[in-house]
Formats: C-alpha cells, structure tokens, sequence
C-alpha cells in the first residue's frame, strides 16, 4: 500500500509512478466519463461522489446505474456488480503469490488498490513472484507505486467530470456516454467464438425477459449465457473425435 | 441542501463490499487457493453476459418495450462505437466515436 513508510520509501515506488505516467491520462479521461455520465444518469451529486470514491471500479458503478434509475432490488444489483467484477477475483489470485507475506489487511488492502490497469502493469514487470525478502519488498513497492497513481487520477478525474456535469443539461444526454464505456468494455472482453456466443445470448434473455420482476432479467440472462456456453465447450470436443473418426 | 437518497447509499455501500470482495477475493485467506475447474470455465463466460444483459436492453428498449423505430440515436451510437472498438481497440474511441454519433442525432433530429 502506497501509505507505508517500507514502500513509498523504496526506489521501485518511484518506479512505479513513473510507469504508471503513461496509462494515467486514460485512466483520467474515463474517470471523467464516468463521473458526468453518473450525474446525468439522475443519480444524485452525494451518491456519485460516495460511488466514485469508495467503489472505485468503473465498470461496475456504470453497470449499476441503470439497475439503481429501475429500482432493482439490492441482491440483484450487487450480484450484477461482482459479475462485471469477477475478473479481479482471478486478478486476486495471482496476486496471491506475490502478497503471500504480507498481514492479512495489508493483501487484501493491495487487492482493493488493484485495478485493471496497475494489475497489468505489474504482472508485466515482475511476471514471476520473487523468491527473496528483498525482492518481495521491491514488487510491493511498485505495486504501491502505480496503484497510487492509478487510483489518483480515477478519483480527481471523477471528481472533476462529476462537477463538470452540473454545467451540462440533462437533455444532452450525456448519461449515454456510459453505456458506450461499457459497450466498449464488452468489446475488449469478445476474445473468443464462445463469449461471443456468450454475450449474444444474454444480450437476448435479456431483452426478452425484460417483463421479469425485479429485474431478474439480467440474472437470468448470465445464467443462461454461462450454462449454454459450458455446454458448447463440452460439445466441441466429442465433435472433433466424431469427425476424424 | 442537498438531497440525498439514502437507498442509494446503501446500494453504494454494498457495491464497495463487492469491489472489497471481489478485489480481496483470494487475498482474505492465507492459504494459496487453485480455482476447480468448473469455475475457472464460468469465469471465461460470466463478466461478458453480464455487461451483455445490462447494456442490451439500454440500447434497444423504450419503457420496456422493444423500440418500435429506426429513428433512435442509442442504436447508430452503439453500432459505431462497438465498430470503431473493433478498428481501434480502446476504450477512449468507443466512447468519442459513439458520442459523436449521438449527439448530433440526439439533438440535432431529436431522435
């Protein structure tokens, strides 16, 4: 964590800041987005401020808007919200392996800095956990370092596009903006035929089950899209030995 | 001052514990975990379906109707923005592009 004496202290923090320069104004100019889409979605300025803040996790908090306007139920909007999350519990453990000696509040303090990016970053300079206490202190360190920069320009980007948007009429539409992140999102996540697949089928539950209460559509949807594409992989295989028979 | 929507609170409080437990997930326990097979095949198809499932019916639904017109600017804003995706891989373009398209259908045509 980058308020630790033992890691800001240490010359891979700089390290990692200075990396970190390069992914940072991205990083700003979605924070941004996403704050003027949060209030002009008609989410109020104390809610968007306590979302940018704490909940740190852009896809999530855009995900959520829609489900928050309809008045989902609680459970439907945090399960919909740790879906869109589940990448960073495979992020969490592989982190595992380089955080192993770390207290318990201090891993999972790392994790929640973790972001997309900073994991990225990180895992590309130290692709193997370092055997050594030295070693291990140094990726923690820059770990510390871009996770800082990362979070600190999402919060004074979020900050400033939520203050922004004050200044924008509603009848812009600007909201729109942030079902184009995540449409841009679920792009970058269609690396293959069975996601695809994937994402075409829940996109159609979605929608067809739409009357559901509750908005139990969107539960039903992952569902069906989730075992629908287990299946296909099971299949493919028996396919294959069918056809070279 | 200013009002606040103390549902909405909540549900902000509880997307933190998600984002807690999601980023911490493995982190909480010090024993090193391996994920079973089964779940490690579902977390290739869930993110995708559930962005999927929220964004869909955002694009395509009026008052919870299937759109009943062509004239509707979130539908060309998602075509291009999904295409300029695809032509540029970033995230940034989706949104300028896609944007570039709205607006002016959104305000210009009232679509």
């Amino acid at each position: 964590m980058f308020f630790l004496r033992e890691n800001y202290q240490h010359p891979e923090f700089r390290v990692g800041v200075r990396d970190f320069l390069r992914p940072a104004p991205g990083i700003a100019a979605w924070g941004l987005m996403t704050g003027v889409a949060m209030v002009k979605s008609g989410i109020g300025l104390f809610e968007s401020l306590l979302m940018a803040l704490l909940v740190f996790a852009g896809s999530s908090q855009l995900a959520s808007i829609p489900l928050i306007l309809a008045g989902a139920p609680l459970w439907v909007i945090w399960a919909t919200g740790f879906c869109v999350n589940l990448r960073f519990v495979v992020f969490s453990l592989h982190l595992h392996h380089y955080l192993a000696h770390l207290p318990g509040w201090q891993r999972v303090t790392s994790g929640y800095f973790t972001a997309d990016l900073s994991y990225v970053w990180f895992v590309r300079r130290y692709p193997h956990p370092s055997g050594d206490d030295a070693g291990r202190l140094a990726q923690q360190a820059y770990l510390a370092g871009s996770n800082l920069m990362n979070w600190g320009s999402w919060v004074a980007s979020s900050l400033v596009g939520i203050a922004l948007a004050n200044f924008v009429p509603q009848s812009w539409g600007l909201g729109f903006a942030g079902i184009l992140c995540l449409i841009g999102i679920l792009c970058s996540l269609a690396t293959t035929r069975l996601r695809m697949l994937s994402a075409g089928v829940a996109g159609l539950v979605g929608v067809a089950a739409f009357a559901l209460p509750l908005k139990l559509n969107i539960i039903v949807a992952i569902g069906a899209a989730v075992i629908l594409c287990m299946s296909m992989e099971k299949l493919r295989p028996q396919k294959l030995e069918g056809a070279g028979s | 001052m200013m009002d606040i929507n103390w549902h909405t609170v909540v549900i902000v409080l509880g997307l933190t514990v998600v984002t807690v437990l999601a980023r911490g997930f493995f982190l909480f326990s010090n024993r090193t975990w391996s994920l079973p097979r089964w779940a490690q095949r579902g977390l290739q198809y869930a993110p995708i379906a559930a962005l999927a499932a929220v964004v869909v019916p955002e694009v395509v639904m009026v008052n919870g109707q299937l759109m009943d017109t062509w004239k509707d600017a979130r539908l060309y804003a998602a075509i291009v923005g999904a295409a300029v995706y695809f032509w540029r891989k970033d995230v940034l373009f989706t949104i300028v592009a896609g944007m570039a398209v709205y607006i002016p259908l959104h305000l210009g045509l009232g679509w």
